[in-house]
């Protein structure tokens, strides 16, 4: 059953790379995001924090309309990257994974904001005493004690970039091999007539991939806990 | 010598102190909530006092009068925590080189280590270790980070009496080993009489 057609796999082979391509790009964001939010007291904290949270809760598809409008190839930020680095992210792959990525990006944050709060921060402050920098702290000390939080970000952040569905399908719709992601796929296979073999093999294939991303996320966060209290 | 004033108000409590030494080993004595590790917090930067200033052999660490705050991180104060905070992540050794990078220290490592009998630990993690080597690995993390004067916060006082008795002859050896000025916090007086060669009593926030 787990003979895939070419398009099945090309779909499968896509959603990885949109995936993994949404969660490496949004790492760097959300770790710095979740810094300012867990550690920072500034004006405009609490809309920062709201905006990054919208996706969470926001209808999807309104999400996608949103990324239309402001990353379509006439819209603001859109036709600025196409004009000036020829960046095009409407109805190409390159979309998929930044609409994935947005979606993604709510959860990775918040897992950061708790284990970076859960840092002790006399530990910091013990590092400071002993000459660190700011810099130096936040890499020797607050980064690997808060790592388990980070990495499960991580993971939950590439499970849900791997079946975001309404945000890809309203920006970049839904082109076989360029934005025809996985859910999209299954999607597609549901409207048509005798597609139910293709829908249950795809479906199958999402459930044990979502299922390892969880499983792996433990046992990371448990082997990296293990780590840091030191019984190892 | 080292010299010290503070006046700061946190909530209801009011810290307002000032004293000079030039002692090897000062002892912070008084009750808990006395205002003792607010003004060892006060030396170290980790508070910054609504008025104050803070000279140790010269260097000016901080002087509201003047704007001068001289970040935790520049200061070259070794400070012992009540509670060790030794770096979970890290080995022994890794958390006694931490600092090891800013400066001549007063002894070489091998000394130190030796000092307070810390080589068999080296690689384990401090989660294995127990109180009393926990403190001592957090003494010779502080030295090595060349500083120029060691605050020791009721080094002991979270120690059972066994552990204590453990751990006391290697501040002793310290104090008569090493030539750096401590400041030891506590309220015990069975150890400051062993220790200190000057005692500066706090009461309320202020001395007494």
């Amino acid at each position: 059953m787990f003979d895939l057609n070419p398009e099945e796999t090309t779909a499968l082979l896509l959603s990885l790379r949109v995936a993994a391509v949404a969660t490496i790009g949004a790492l760097p964001i959300a770790l710095g995001l979740a810094v300012l939010l867990a550690r920072r007291e500034f004006w405009g904290r609490t809309i920062i924090g709201n905006l990054v949270y919208l996706p969470l809760v926001l209808p999807p598809v309104v999400t996608g309309y949103l990324l239309l409008v402001l990353f379509g190839r006439n819209g603001a930020i859109g036709s600025f990257l196409d004009q000036y680095f020829g960046i095009v992210f409407a109805f190409r792959w390159t979309g998929a994974a930044l609409a994935a990525g947005v979606m993604g990006l709510p959860l990775m944050v918040r897992a950061m904001i708790l284990s970076l709060s859960a840092v002790d921060r006399r530990l910091e402050q013990a590092a400071e005493t002993l000459g660190a920098g700011r810099l130096r702290v936040f890499l020797t000390v607050t980064l690997p004690l808060a790592l388990p939080g980070v990495l499960a970000g991580f993971i939950l952040c590439f499970a849900k970039a791997f079946g975001e569905f309404g945000a890809t399908i309203t920006f970049v719709s839904a082109i076989p091999g360029e934005t025809q992601t996985l859910p999209i796929a299954i999607y597609g296979y549901t409207q048509v007539p005798g597609g139910d073999a293709a829908v249950l093999r795809l479906t199958v294939i999402a459930v044990i991939i979502s299922m390892s991303a969880l499983a792996l996320s433990e046992w990371l966060a448990r082997r990296v806990t293990r780590d840091i209290r030191g019984f190892a | 010598m080292i010299s010290v004033s503070a006046r700061h108000r946190q909530g209801d409590f009011n810290l307002d102190a000032n004293f000079t030494s030039d002692g090897r080993v000062v002892a912070l004595v008084g009750v808990s909530g006395a205002g003792k590790t607010t003004l060892v917090n006060v030396i170290a930067g980790l508070i910054k006092p609504d008025h104050g200033r803070v000279e140790i052999d010269g260097a000016v660490l901080l002087d509201t009068a003047k704007n001068v705050f001289v970040v935790p991180a520049k200061r070259r104060i070794g400070y012992v925590f009540q509670d060790g905070r030794l770096f979970p992540h890290m080995t022994v050794r890794g958390n006694l080189f931490y600092g090891y990078h800013r400066g001549e220290t007063i002894a070489s490592p091998d000394e130190i280590i030796d000092l307070l009998g810390i080589a068999p630990l080296l690689t384990r993690k401090p989660a294995t270790l127990s109180g009393g080597e926990r403190q001592r690995v957090a003494i010779g993390r502080a030295l090595l980070s060349a500083p120029r004067v060691l605050l020791m916060d009721e080094p002991l006082a979270s120690l059972d009496t066994a552990r204590k008795a453990e751990v006391l002859p290697y501040i002793e050896r310290l104090r008569d080993h090493i030539r750096l000025p401590i400041i030891y916090v506590s309220h015990a007086m069975d150890e400051v009489e062993r220790l200190a060669d000057k005692v500066i009593r706090l009461d309320a926030g202020g001395i007494v």
